[in-house]
């Protein structure tokens, strides 16, 4: 099942068959901003290291996934948990005036950062205002 | 999932996914008693507890801290977790989404009473804040030899 969303749209969860058995993955919380050069997506992955990592483009969809890995001892038991999954995932529907070649991605203590530049003639100019 | 990738660290886990279970079979049986401290489900940031016969191990999955703005104190089987996030709004731009929580966080935990106040170490490392309190010495499981 693949899911797909518009930058700037609403969201839905995803719940994906692994093994017969349902698994939900986690949702990464996103800042999703536009400046001049292009947008710039920061995502909450704590747990994935950078080769845990993935982030491609399949024709005009960004999917970033992930997989967290936490130390844990030998012979533990549960006593509570918010989180319930260890797969990050989520992806977004980018517009052809974004440069898809030129994605760059960051990872740093968990936060992925994302950037993607536009194209050189979709940048914003200024139009003059010319008066008689 | 998890067995085939990480076969070693399953369990808890699976032990995750049968806690998971009951509280659905529990969510029949509503209202059941929460912890008086614990808080809202949703709070920043989400939390998991393990404890093994030699300690409890607390998980903060924490993004993006900074270990420094991070205050933990235990007092007796209270452990408090406490520090601030602050993701600065940048200027002139236009924000889409605004998920990422930003600001100061605050979470309590109760541990087990025989836990040792003395002996705890926090690591932060990608995004994670584990935090492990040992349990005292004499709380410990002993095998008893039969003579």
């Amino acid at each position: 099942m693949t899911e797909k969303q518009e930058v700037a749209s609403a969201k839905t969860g995803e719940v994906r068959p692994a093994d017969g058995q349902p698994e939900t993955a986690l949702y990464p919380p996103v800042d999703i901003y536009e400046d001049a050069d292009g947008i710039h997506v920061q995502a909450d992955m704590p747990g994935v290291s950078r080769d845990r990592l993935t982030v491609q483009v399949d024709r005009d969809t960004l999917l970033i996934e992930g997989e967290a890995k936490i130390q844990m001892p030998e012979g533990m038991n549960a006593l509570y948990a918010d989180v319930r999954s260890t797969r990050y995932r989520r992806s977004f529907t980018l517009s052809s005036e974004l440069r898809f070649e030129a994605i760059e991605a960051n990872l740093k203590d968990g936060v992925l950062s994302v950037r993607i530049p536009k194209r050189e003639e979709a940048k914003p100019r200024r139009i003059e205002v010319k008066t008689q | 999932m998890f067995e085939s990738l990480f076969s070693g660290e399953s369990r808890l886990f699976d032990e995750f996914r049968r806690m998971e279970r009951q509280m659905d079979e529990m969510l029949g049986r509503w209202p059941w008693p929460a912890g008086i401290r614990s808080a809202a489900r949703g709070a920043y940031p989400p939390i998991n507890v393990g404890a093994t016969a030699d300690g409890v191990d607390i998980y903060l999955f924490a993004a993006g801290l900074d270990p420094k703005a991070v205050e933990i104190s235990v007092q007796q089987n209270l452990l408090t977790v406490s520090g601030s996030r602050q993701i600065p709004a940048k200027e002139g731009v236009d924000y889409y989404r605004q998920e990422r929580y930003s600001g100061e966080f605050r979470r309590v935990i109760t541990l087990p009473d025989d836990v040792d106040p003395d002996r705890v170490d926090a690591r932060y490392r990608d995004g994670v804040l584990q935090i492990t309190v040992k349990r005292r010495e004499t709380a410990k499981p002993r095998r008893i030899e039969v003579k």
